[in-house]
């Protein structure tokens, strides 16, 4: 197991969490996510009916999301491009954004990393760092949309995943590639999306080593997704046909999440 | 078939009058229904208000998400969102969203097949417009044929279908900027299909104000949406 170490945790000033976090963490005394603002919202004239009752709209409404995961699938065409963008339109400074502030980023040991590499692959062997930064690699400059609305273009650089995908010898048949992060984030992506030619298994951001705020020393970039499906520090890989959804999948964002 | 009834007849100045009416199944010999002609045939009715009631989720919801990266220098209080917070709000957006797709595309397509739009929305005179606008607002018009939709009425409502193409078209934009990118570069990007969107809803919003005031002030109207007369 790579050793991690995480950025020191005390210290944290409680409003960058709220700034950086509150807009998408639940309320942590509210286990159904819902309630709150339904029945005290716009829809209170409804609550006679059960429409708004926690639960019970809650499962419909995964229900739906789990529609619009098909639909988006079916929508999503394997060869269509995200539109690139010139060096000039690249945002500088790049935002950072995650549920954690900055200086809580995960801090991975260089020497130590290894990429784990399992499921339904031929060749379940470790990638050090050297070895993945031996891999043909390729720039994008391409739009990142986050979850929140706001969107920002970056340049990345690094390895198609399909290409990695190959190597190890993945069955491009599985449903699911999975990813596992440093600090106990998790995504998983559907195959189709695995295999788009600007999904990328990146190491730089804007010319430089991949820095820890953005994910150091991988993170998975996909421009057809959004920000959130991106995962950081990525530290395994997993092809597989169980559905395994993921951080913010699990407490209720749409698990496909294409653009 | 005919039953026998017998009704007491109260206007019979003081003296009480027995009257014996046939009552008959057969709509031809029923007594004539009050003739209030139907303004509003059943699926303008039902497609009224199954997007009223869309309108209400997606407005609330969308002003969630709006709050969790705010395009202007203001939030929407907590009281008018709905979905508690972003997640529960995207899921409430994107659930409505099928709503309004379906009961939108059946409208626009009986209110052009029917010819309803041609015959009540058009045409609009910029003349009739500020007439009746002036006459609106020295309390002078008059609302006493629903049938006929005076100039601002259709200038209202002709804009709000147009807002409703618009904020659809750019909240498809937003939705899929990769899949659909041309159409968000008919908006001028990513980006600016965010505002677009922002300032369709508002042009609905303002819309909707005036419309439930307006079915206040013309509780008829009200009437007519409901039962058709």
């Amino acid at each position: 197991m790579p050793r991690v170490r995480r950025g020191p945790p005390p210290g944290v000033d409680p409003e960058l969490l709220a700034k950086d976090a509150a807009k998408l963490m639940p309320d942590p005394t509210r286990r159904l996510f819902l309630r709150g603002g339904a029945s005290l919202g716009a829809l209170a004239f409804l609550t006679g009916c059960d429409i708004v009752d926690g639960t019970s709209a809650e499962q419909a409404l995964i229900k739906i999301s789990h529609f619009n995961d098909r639909a988006q699938a079916w929508l999503f065409n394997p060869n269509k491009l995200a539109p690139t963008y010139p060096e000039s339109a690249v945002q500088r400074p790049f935002p950072f954004n995650a549920y954690y502030p900055e200086d809580e980023a995960p801090e991975v040991d260089r020497e130590d990393y290894k990429l784990e590499v399992g499921g339904m692959v031929d060749n379940t062997k470790s990638w050090t760092l050297d070895e993945l930064y031996a891999l043909p690699q390729e720039t994008q400059i391409t739009r990142l949309v986050c979850v929140e609305g706001w969107s920002a273009i970056g340049k990345w650089t690094g390895t198609p995943l399909r290409e990695f995908l190959r190597r190890i010898g993945a069955d491009t048949r599985a449903k699911y590639v999975w990813f596992r992060c440093a600090e106990g984030y998790s995504t998983s992506i559907d195959m189709p999306t695995a295999l788009h030619p600007q999904t990328q298994m990146t190491f730089k951001f804007d010319g430089e080593i991949l820095p820890r705020k953005y994910g150091f020393p991988m993170k998975v970039r996909m421009p057809t997704k959004l920000g959130f499906k991106n995962p950081k520090h990525v530290m395994e890989i997993a092809v597989t046909d169980k559905y395994l959804g993921g951080y913010w999948e699990d407490q209720g964002y749409n698990w496909f999440s294409g653009l | 078939m005919g039953i026998c009834y017998t009704l007491r007849d109260g206007k019979s100045q003081g003296r009480t009058e027995l009257m014996s009416i046939e009552v008959t199944h057969d709509p031809a010999l029923m007594p004539a229904e009050p003739a209030r002609p139907v303004i509003h045939p059943r699926w303008v009715r039902v497609t009224h208000w199954v997007n009223a009631l869309t309108m209400v989720v997606l407005i609330a919801s969308g002003w969630q998400i709006y709050n969790a990266s705010p395009l202007f220098a203001f939030v929407f209080p907590r009281w008018v969102t709905l979905g508690g917070w972003l997640a529960g709000a995207l899921l409430w957006h994107f659930a409505a969203m099928w709503l309004l797709a379906v009961n939108g595309l059946i409208y626009v397509v009986l209110g052009i097949v029917t010819g309803r739009f041609r015959r009540k929305l058009i045409p609009i005179r910029p003349g009739e417009v500020l007439a009746d606008a002036r006459a609106a607002f020295t309390g002078k018009l008059k609302y006493d044929d629903l049938s006929v939709y005076n100039a601002v009425q259709k200038l209202f409502y002709l804009g709000v279908i147009v807002a409703g193409i618009v904020v659809v078209l750019s909240g498809l934009a937003i939705w899929k900027p990769v899949q659909l990118h041309e159409l968000a570069a008919a908006f001028g990007g990513y980006d600016t299909a965010r505002y677009v969107h922002f300032f369709a809803m508002a042009a609905i919003v303002g819309f909707l104000v005036v419309h439930v005031i307006m079915s206040a002030i013309v509780p008829t109207s009200l009437r007519a949406m409901i039962t058709g007369r």
